[in-house]
């Protein structure tokens, strides 16, 4: 190696820079709520030759952590093919099929090639959450398709900028095809805008560190990721380790879905074997092979943070193509359920799989669901339709060190969710209640965090109510002895009677009118080691605080609480922790 | 009219190691500084303490500004007052589960302490709609059951918050009567009172966190005023708060959530000052500090305000305040190899305790501090004074085994890596930092302060091609400084959050004026000379469907329709080079800030006038080898009071002073300026 290991740290610093300025860049000038408020994107660099990811902001959506090298992959392959336009500079291809890349097909990818003394350098892509691409439900998350193209507009790579020029007929076609499409053009200006940032930083940066050193350090940096990863890899034992995951089902079919997934460890290297998982399903609940893979990188990313998004840290992990099961999906199984569910479940397999290999680095499973519930309907007193997301967290799982966090945001998300003020002010609801989802923490020694209980009613007007929500069935998992989350509920009380979903998590426009209500408990996280070794001191705390009942204590604990104020009994817990 | 003062003036901050103080009179160009260490539990001994060291004769003294981080640590450590909320039914855990977020985005790790505990968290049945109309009526008998049960459970203070109060405050202000009927003291906080702004756990945090200080504050600001009054004083005392004003001291408990960021913005505000005097109004400063560094944005001499500051996680303060960054490096930041054999500098810090190797305190791994030294930037004899058992050899040898030998490089060439490579994160997140502000940090003079700012500042700049590094003449009292020269200052935020073509503009011109009147009562009530009064006018505006807003300053208090919507595109094409005729913009809040201007100081006798020497050579204490790119240099040290007020001085250069050294490179050189500032030109850049 030629390189200087200084200059070598410095230009990992300045691709790093690149990349966070085309996020930062995005977000503040991005319309939709999802980029702007939610983070719902990722911008980076990718090679030119198979598009390796090189670099990628830091905070970018953490799905969008493998998907975007497989999507610019496809299009070099397309581009060498002949299948796809080659490109000019200034050029930005627009690409939303899941089948090359993707994930569902509300994440829309831009690609520039970066140009440098007449060649193509690299690619800058990034991808962004649009709210809505057509189909048969407003935003996409439809939990009943059976076909993709009932899930909205599928664009194959196309150039939406040709030599940085708009191009208007495509832009037409699109926005004929989409929901609140006068809004997409501020979006669509933020996402082109954001490549152009990161040609104008990385232009900087090859100047004056000189395009060789830099593709040298590129290549060199690519080896470093995937030897720190390696090291972590060696310090687990070697063996096979496996878990299950279970979808609530995809939908359409009352079954669970399966997620089967053996892990193993040998020397410096990770396989992941998902065979006999459950095959292609008829509903939403398909995932495409990007997500598949992108879902195992996050969740290795969760446990080993420190490691450096790039190519080299993915390459001690393989991944046998799981082909022949649902977590492969080929055009055209509907997919929209991928991104935000199936591939928490995968992240999920991953944590419950390596809990015994990497006790002090992996938390018993999350909530691990999106929570989405989605209200389309039409306010009378304003004269207009709208359509609301509710997005939600749930508990996280107990680790070695802490109990989980409550609410915390999706696995695979950074995104806050709305206020409660805020939804009322737009729309024609009213929250009862907006609460700790009480007793729902998977015990253990230390427990899982709590996940939400809302309670919203329409006010006025006609609506349906649909949700792609998941861990209804079971769940989350417990880890090295602690006890599974509370499940995901759903309860709609129309004309005061309780329905709920059959599908437990999922189901598609349910008719209500003024005075209904929408009820759901998100899950809590799974525990960690035996709740029974869980202090009698922060059991009484929980109690106390009303997050469990004295029962719950006595029950799943072991912890004898009673009286007033509220005290251990220390004989009594002994006793109940002996038997 | 109230008796106005004039005369000597003294401004003490207290930070997280020293208590600052600076005594200016203008009268007779007396100028006292002292540092001692801060006393966290009662700071106002050390307050007390560094009057003492300043040999300030108390009776003597006309205004005392006062700088706090009693609020800041009281929520840091959760050393709270007991307070409990009463909030609307079926909401009270809104502040324990916040936006549904977590605190890294990869991780699915950490912990939230939320800033009322659960059992102190009551409801009672009222609502109100987005809109202000009554859902359910207040139940009044709730409220004073809620409260009676409050006082059972031992709290001293109280938040009242209820949904959509910024809409109607109504049942608040009702609740707010009874609680206050069978309330012992005055800790009665309500939520739309410090914001009236939509956002429910955002306001109710805010509101939560000025309960829990509140009493905290008033106790200590009554300690002090008393301490200083036993001890002769007979002035006013006035308290920085956390949007670059003050405040005076009987006022300030009112709204304790406000001095959250006393500190770092008065910093800022001696920035801002310091650079408007000398010419350049428009700034970007750099604070480093032992484990991290603050980093904040001055346009037109103004620190950037924002309200939306969050402390640490989910921990927001929506109140406006001076809006400094913080950047995870400073002096103690830890350099390592990680395990793919690649150099990394920080985030994990020796903090003060053990902190860097060279303070002999038992640290054993390489800081940027401990680099420098190796470079010869510090001087290796100030560190034989400390009481320290620890050789620079000892730490070349730790720099040798821990760095140099897997980088294959002796140690100096390791600590010019990890110095490089500090250098390279900082500038990064400095400019991530300006650019998430809307602004390019090559238009602006990098001005820095604290003990390790002027260190570093050269080497930023010229990483970040800033063309001038202004480094004032006393960096390591800089937030006391900011405590004399601070005006006062009363910042108001209404909310309008409508479309503009169904704003009415007569309904904003009356926000403004009802802003301005309050504004102007506040500061006329002050005992403080004013020498004018100003007001600054701004919008906050969005195009309809974004959530970001953008502010837009405005000249005036009456501006049309027409005036906004012109203001804002042009304002938003500047930020992001984008046009949008296409949509259709919105007007979220009317922001007026009314400030009582002080009269200018004079700072030219910060550095004795007398002690400064004719010629340069005279005030080069030494010389030493210094190592800069790769090489040795033979430099010339020189110390910062006895440079001559025509200083100009071609680098490389070490400039030293009693708390602060400041490097110049190779190719870049100094210029001195009446108020004793130095303002260095980076080489190879203009």
């Amino acid at each position: 190696m030629s390189i200087d290991p200084i200059t070598l740290s410095v230009i990992q610093a300045g691709l790093q820079q690149v990349c966070d300025e085309m996020d930062l860049s995005f977000s503040r000038a991005a319309f939709s709520p999802v980029i702007a408020e939610a983070n719902d994107r990722s911008d980076g660099i990718y090679s030119a030759e198979d598009g390796a990811l090189i670099a990628q902001g830091a905070g970018g959506l953490p799905v969008f952590v493998g998907t975007m090298q497989y999507s610019t992959r496809t299009l070099i392959e397309m581009i060498a093919q002949g299948t796809v336009a080659a490109p000019k500079p200034d050029d930005i291809y627009i690409v939303n099929d899941p089948y090359l890349g993707g994930t569902h097909l509300m994440d829309v990818r831009f690609a520039r090639p970066f140009y440098r003394k007449g060649e193509i350098f690299c690619w800058l892509s990034n991808t962004g959450h649009w709210p809505d691409t057509g189909g048969s439900v407003p935003g996409g998350f439809s939990a009943s398709a059976t076909a993709v193209e009932q899930e909205g507009l599928r664009l194959p790579p196309v150039r939406l900028f040709k030599e940085g020029v708009l191009d208007e007929e495509i832009y037409a076609i699109i926005c004929s095809n989409i929901r609140v499409a006068d809004q997409r053009i501020g979006d669509v200006k933020a996402q082109a805008a954001a490549l152009l940032v990161g040609e104008e930083r990385l232009n900087a940066l090859l100047d004056r560190y000189g395009d060789e050193t830099v593709s040298e350090a590129i290549a060199e940096l690519r080896v470093r990721a995937a030897t720190q990863m390696r090291s972590y890899i060696s310090g687990m034992p070697d063996g096979i380790y496996c878990s299950t995951a279970i979808v609530d089902s995809d939908g359409v079919v009352n079954e669970p879905l399966e997620i089967n997934l053996s892990i193993t460890s040998e020397g410096d290297e990770l396989t992941f074997d998902f065979g006999g998982s459950s095959p292609p399903c008829l509903g939403p609940m398909n995932s495409v092979l990007a997500t598949t893979h992108s879902s195992v990188y996050l969740a290795m990313r969760h446990i080993f943070p420190e490691v450096p998004i790039s190519a080299g840290a993915f390459e001690p992990l393989n991944i046998i193509e799981p082909t022949g099961t649902f977590l492969d999906a080929r055009y055209p199984r509907p997919v929209s359920g991928c991104a935000a569910e199936v591939s928490q479940r995968i992240a999920e397999a991953v944590f419950a799989a390596l809990a015994d290999a990497l006790p002090d680095r992996v938390t018993a499973a999350p909530a691990g669901t999106s929570g989405n519930f989605a209200l389309g309907g039409n306010d009378p007193e304003r004269g207009r339709d709208y359509v609301m997301y509710q997005i939600s967290g749930g508990g996280y799982g107990g680790n070695a060190d802490h109990d989980g966090l409550s609410n915390g945001c999706s696995t695979i998300g950074i995104s806050k969710a709305p206020p409660v003020e805020i939804m009322e002010q737009a729309f024609p609801v009213l929250f009862h209640r907006y609460a700790l989802h009480e007793g729902s923490g998977g015990a253990g020694r230390r427990r899982g965090g709590f996940g939400l209980e809302y309670d919203v009613e329409v006010r006025r007007g006609t609506a349906q109510a649909s949700f792609v929500m998941d861990h209804g069935r079971v769940g989350p998992q417990g880890a090295l002895g602690g006890m599974d989350g509370a499940t995901n509920k759903v309860t709609v009380w129309r004309s005061g009677k309780a329905h709920t979903p059959e599908h437990f998590s999922k189901e598609q426009d349910i008719a209500l009118g003024p005075g209904d209500r929408v009820h759901v408990c998100t899950p809590g996280g799974g525990g960690y080691g035996d709740p029974k070794k869980r202090s009698p001191e922060d059991v009484l705390e929980d109690v106390s605080l009303g997050r469990y009942t004295t029962d719950e204590a006595r029950d799943l604990f072991g912890v004898a609480i009673s009286g007033k104020p509220l005290s251990v009994n220390d004989l009594e817990t002994e006793r109940l922790r002996q038997q | 009219m109230p008796q106005k003062n004039t005369g000597k003036i003294v401004g003490v901050d207290v930070g997280g190691t020293f208590t600052d103080l600076i005594l200016l009179d203008p009268g007779n160009s007396d100028v006292r500084l002292s540092k001692v260490p801060s006393t966290l539990d009662n700071q106002a001994f050390g307050a007390l303490s560094a009057l003492e060291e300043a040999a300030a004769d108390l009776a003597s003294i006309d205004l005392i500004v006062h700088g706090t981080t009693t609020t800041t640590n009281a929520v840091l450590e959760r050393k709270l007052s007991r307070t409990g909320l009463i909030t609307t039914e079926g909401f009270r855990d809104v502040l324990e589960l916040g936006r549904r977020t977590r605190p890294d985005a990869y991780g699915m790790r950490g912990e939230f302490t939320p800033i009322i505990p659960r059992d102190l968290r009551l409801e009672v049945e009222e609502r109100m709609d987005a809109e202000g109309r009554v859902v359910t009526p207040l139940r009044e008998e709730d409220v004073v059951a809620a409260a009676n049960r409050l006082l059972d459970q031992g709290c001293e203070s109280v938040v009242i918050h209820f949904l959509h109060a910024y809409a109607n405050p109504d049942h608040e202000l009702r609740a707010g009567e009874l609680v206050r009927e069978i309330w012992p003291n005055d800790h009665v906080t309500m939520g739309h009172s410090l914001l009236s702004e939509s956002r429910e756990f955002e306001r109710g945090v805010t509101a939560a966190v000025n309960a829990s200080v509140q009493p905290l504050l008033e106790v200590y600001i009554r300690q002090l005023v008393k301490e200083l009054a036993s001890n002769g004083y007979g002035g006013e005392v006035l308290v920085m708060n956390g949007n670059g004003g003050m405040v005076s001291s009987r006022l300030v408990s009112r709204e304790a959530a406000k001095t959250v960021m006393s500190g770092p913005a008065s910093g800022v505000k001696a920035a801002a000052y310091t650079g408007s005097r000398a010419g350049f109004p428009n700034l970007l400063t750099y604070d480093m500090g032992g484990t991290s560094s603050d980093v904040a944005l001055i346009l037109d001499a103004e620190p950037a305000i924002s309200n939306e500051i969050e402390i640490e996680y989910a921990m927001p303060i929506h109140v406006p305040m001076v809006d400094v960054r913080t950047v995870g490096a400073g002096g103690g930041s830890i350099a390592r190899i990680n395990t793919g054999g690649l150099l990394e500098v920080g985030p994990e810090s020796a903090g003060a305790a053990p902190g860097p190797i060279c303070y002999g305190r038992g640290g054993i791994q390489p800081t940027i501090s401990d680099a420098n030294l190796l470079l010869g930037r510090l001087n290796p004899g100030k560190f034989k004074s400390l009481e320290t058992s620890v050789t620079i050899e000892q730490v070349s040898e730790i720099f040798e085994r821990e760095l140099g030998q897997t980088l294959g490089m002796d140690a100096v060439s390791a600590a010019e890596a990890v110095v490089r490579i500090a250098n390279t994160k900082m500038a990064g997140a400095i400019r991530m930092v300006s650019l998430s502000l809307g602004a390019d940090p090559r238009d602006f003079v990098l001005f820095a302060f604290g003990g390790a700012g002027p260190l570093h500042a050269t080497a930023l700049a010229r990483e970040l091609a800033v063309p001038r590094v202004l480094i004032p003449a006393r960096p390591g009292i800089t937030n006391a400084l900011g405590c004399v020269v601070a005006d006062l200052r009363h910042d108001f935020v209404n909310t309008i959050n409508k479309p503009l073509d169904a704003v009415d503009i007569k309904e904003v011109h009356a926000v403004f004026a009802r802003q301005i009147e309050e504004g102007e009562r506040l500061i006329n009530g002050e005992k403080i000379e004013i020498s004018e009064v100003s007001r600054l006018f701004s919008v906050d505006m969005q195009f309809v469907g974004q959530t970001h807003v953008l502010r837009v300053d405005l000249d005036t208090a009456a501006p049309t329709v027409e005036d906004l919507l012109s203001a804002f595109e042009e304002a938003y094409f500047r930020r992001f080079r984008v046009e949008l005729q296409e949509i259709r913009a919105s007007l979220v809040n009317v922001n007026t800030s009314v400030i009582g201007k002080r009269s200018a100081l004079d700072l030219s006798t910060l550095i004795d006038p007398e002690g400064r020497k004719s010629a340069l050579k005279e005030a080069e204490t030494e010389r030493r080898d210094v190592y800069f790119d790769g090489k040795w240099k033979d430099t010339p040290i020189y110390w910062r009071d006895y440079l001559p007020a025509d200083l100009h001085l071609e680098g490389p250069a070490i400039i030293e002073q009693m708390d602060c050294t400041t490097v110049l490179e190779p190719g870049d050189y100094a210029d001195g300026d009446a108020d004793g500032n130095i303002i260095i030109t980076i080489g190879g850049l203009t």
